[in-house]
């Protein structure tokens, strides 16, 4: 700790000389960064290699993580606007799954007071089975789906998120009521990961880096990717003959009510991370898309991306509860 | 047999100078980060995290893995000396050790804590060592009905801390699982009992209330008293170490805690509070003298702080066996181990066995370093309590503030302390038992989240609860738990005259 502590040092010294702004240099020194889910899935996964990243880069001296699980995030959201508020050296991760899950909690809290960072990763979605399961493949889960929606357990994150929405715009696509999918809802990855490889839901859904490593282990079966092309060799649900495709993006946040100023210095740190090697080999090594987008420009994705996904939920009948 | 070889190396990789520096470190880091309220191992170990690139696998692993089970040994010191528990899991810890420092047995309280956190780390990583395979299969097997019926399980536990009066005992309970419902529910995150207060949404911390029922209204209700009373100091009275009788009531306790402890470890939904209420409650039943808990009964710690620390350790059977964090602490390990690109799972032990296994051999080093650490301790923390009374509970007070604030950050928190200190005080005034309510709070939410699962996946068939084999025995041994006890006075006596 000693010895490395000069480098750091010398570092953000260079990299506050380099912003001549000694205000935003003093804002990335010791980053605090919320993780709205439990340990172990992939909010807490990308949060934690963006911190790695940043440090790598130098562009951050220190990070903490906090994790608060549940409600698609909204917990964590809630305490990030309550405890946060003006925070220059504080960070939110977030995503898809929030913006669904807020909507369909008429949630007190919203994206629209938290400040937009920057966009960063694009992921698919796997549906898996446990390795001992009686279903073979696709064909086979939507056979047994159609014939008895409710006979199939599907375990995924919170309700109204990503692996919620997938399973609720397949069975639209094989003429199931939307309604009808028994879903069930874990906090966090590492949760319902036990439930799958203990058989104790039909199906599992969720980001591939979640899963990746079950499967590839040989605990978990994948029947589907929610991409349009197959990922390694797992066939898309496209290729199958299901037109359903998903993306789940993730992406960083600022604490409400924080400067243009501010906001820049933390849009420059991320993006320092995200030149970093290190970063790189996190999104082969996770098998995630980069999927850039900073600043304003991400605000606005947002506000797009909440009214696409308000419509999706509306249709599915995921709104209502 | 291959694992016996396989430790052996592993002692060989953690016997090194530098690797035995490194535990050395970790241990004492831990203690400190547990004896200090509002610093956690998860924060403590997220903050050494950048020293991996500068530090080999095994090394960091281990120092780690020290901060992570330290930080159990030190937890329980300020809960017994100072009635201010840091975390959930020793909050059983503070009930009936608080009451032994309190009649001037502050050092065999924290000396059987001390010896039955050694015991249970160590037989816990026996455990780990040789029977890994076999635990995170029956892990496995427990989904949410069986995890429901666990619940159940834990509930008949209550009545050991219910008090002489069964309503009052109730009504605390009632207000527990009360205080439990507040907050969004994970199922459909609709947001209950928050009255619009957007610091209620993220629900209300377990430690908050102990801390303000325990610490804070302990302290309100004895400076209310002090005017009347002569100030009388509970000094140390008698020995500081544990005498033979001690001896006698202790041993016993800290094996069954570790029974119970290490299962509820290395489940994936396990954690360490429930285990540490069971093992309360077993303590309680099994007792000859039942009377002293509540009072400071030595069985009452020795039991549960063996639980703690045992499910600690079985904690790392899931994390080490499939990659599964079951804490905040654990996932930061994990990262750790991804910061070396190592992916623990099965496959760890295979391609890096001397690695695993230099870890595991650490954790059986490890507890011996604490062991004696923290035993010479023990006379310098009694001597804590020689601090006048008013100055002690001021320093209560400042450490009760500082560790709820250090959660969370919350100035709300802070508000919410000294509110639930004031009901607390009515509570003490008015013989109402703060336990009920801890355990309402954390046995009800985990209970209803499980249960709405089963229910879920069963759609609506209670009977999921029956036809699954753990489920039905679980629930059987609750039922009989309850059962038993006026069976026996019902039919006990009469077989006994005929």
């Amino acid at each position: 700790m000693k010895c490395h502590f000069p480098r750091t040092l010398f570092r953000s010294v260079a990299l506050a000389a380099g912003l001549a702004i000694a205000g935003s240099a003093a804002a990335t020194e010791n980053i605090r960064m919320m993780i709205p889910a439990n340990p172990g899935g992939g909010w807490d996964t990308t949060g934690r290699e963006l911190g790695k990243a940043m440090l790598a880069a130098g562009a951050v001296k220190n990070i903490q993580y906090d994790n608060k699980g549940g409600a698609a995030g909204a917990i964590g959201l809630a305490q990030f606007v309550s405890a946060s508020k003006g925070d220059p050296n504080a960070l939110m991760m977030g995503g898809m799954v929030m913006v669904g899950g807020l909507i369909q909690n008429k949630s007190a809290v919203t994206l629209d007071q938290v400040t937009p960072v920057a966009r960063l990763t694009s992921e698919y979605e796997v549906i898996v089975v446990p390795a001992n399961s009686p279903i073979k493949d696709m064909k086979d889960l939507m056979a047994k789906f159609k014939a008895n929606p409710g006979s199939i357990s599907w375990g995924g994150g919170s309700a109204g998120g990503t692996d919620h929405i997938l399973a609720g715009l397949l069975a639209r696509e094989v003429g199931v009521e939307p309604g009808k999918v028994n879903y069930v809802p874990f906090k966090g990855g590492g949760e319902a990961v036990a439930a799958i490889i203990g058989g104790h839901v039909s199906v599992g859904v969720s980001g591939l880096s979640e899963f990746a490593q079950h499967v590839q282990s040989g605990k978990m079966r994948a029947l589907a990717v929610s991409s349009a092309a197959k990922i390694g060799n797992i066939p898309s649900l496209k290729e199958q003959g299901y037109n359903v495709e998903l993306a789940n993006w993730r992406g960083i946040f600022g604490a409400p009510g924080i400067s243009k100023d501010q906001q820049a210095a933390l849009v420059k740190a991320v993006e320092a991370a995200t030149k970093n090697a290190s970063w790189a080999e996190t999104l082969k090594k996770q098998d995630w898309t980069a999927y850039w987008l900073a600043g304003d420009e991400y605000g606005a994705f947002i506000k797009d991306e909440t009214k696409r996904i308000g419509d999706i939920l509306a249709g599915l009948n995921l709104g209502k509860k | 047999m291959d694992i016996w070889a396989q430790l052996i190396n592993g002692f060989a990789v953690a016997l090194t100078a530098q690797n035995l520096m490194w535990a050395l470190l970790g241990v004492t880091l831990g203690t400190a980060v547990g004896v200090l309220p509002g610093v956690g191992p998860a924060v403590t170990v997220a903050l050494l995290l950048p020293i991996t690139t500068k530090v080999d696998a095994s090394g960091a692993l281990i120092m780690f893995a020290g901060i992570y089970y330290g930080a159990m040994y030190g937890g329980s010191t300020t809960s017994i000396l100072l009635n201010t528990p840091g975390e959930s899991a020793t909050i059983v810890t503070a009930m009936e050790g608080n009451q032994m420092a309190r009649r001037g047995r502050a050092g065999p309280a924290l000396a059987t804590s001390a010896i039955g956190s050694f015991i249970a780390g160590t037989i816990a990583t026996i455990g780990l060592t040789f029977l890994s395979p076999l635990v995170v299969e029956l892990g496995l097997k427990f989904g949410p009905p069986e995890y429901f019926a666990l619940m159940v399980v834990a509930f008949t536990t209550v009545s050991s801390v219910l008090g002489n009066s069964t309503l009052r005992g109730m009504t605390s309970l009632a207000l527990g699982l009360a205080i439990g419902l507040v907050g969004i529910d994970n199922q459909t995150g609709q947001a209950r009992f928050s009255y619009g207060v957007p610091q209620l949404l993220d629900g209300i911390e377990v430690v908050t209330i102990a801390v303000g029922l325990f610490a804070v209204g302990e302290t309100i209700y004895n400076a209310s008293k002090m005017s009347q009373v002569k100030e009388t100091l509970e000094r140390m009275s008698g020995s500081i170490w544990m005498k033979a009788d001690d001896w006698k009531r202790s041993w016993k306790p800290w094996i069954r805690g570790t029974l119970i402890g290490f299962p509820f470890g290395s489940i994936p939904a396990g954690g360490a509070e429930i285990p540490t209420f069971l093992s309360y409650a077993i303590e309680k039943k099994l007792s000859r003298n039942p009377e002293e808990f509540g009072s400071g009964a030595i069985e009452g710690v020795a039991g549960p702080e063996a639980a703690n620390n045992a499910s600690s350790t079985g904690a790392m059977v899931p994390l080490l066996t499939l990659g599964l964090p079951t804490s905040a602490t654990a996932a930061i390990l994990l990262s750790a181990f991804q910061q070396y690109g190592l992916q623990p799972g099965p496959m760890l032990f295979e391609a890096n066995s001397a690695l695993v296994w230099g870890l595991i051999a650490s954790f059986y080093v490890g507890n011996v370093m604490l062991l004696v650490l923290n035993l010479p301790m023990v006379g310098l923390w009694v001597k804590l309590l020689e601090i006048p009374k008013p100055q002690l509970y001021a320093g209560i007070l400042v450490f009760a503030t500082m560790g709820v604030y250090g959660m969370r950050q919350s100035p709300f928190d802070v508000f919410l302390l000294y509110g639930v200190g004031l009901a607390g005080f009515l509570m003490r005034r008015f013989g109402f038992p703060a336990a009920p309510v801890i355990v309402g709070m954390i046995l009800g939410p985990l209970a209803e989240e499980q249960m709405r699962r089963a229910l879920a996946i069963s759609q609506g068939s209670p009977m999921i609860f029956f036809t699954h084999p753990i489920s039905a025995a679980l629930l059987a041994l609750a039922v009989t738990v309850i059962l038993a006890p006026w069976l026996w006075r019902r039919f006990g006596p009469a077989r006994r005259r005929s």
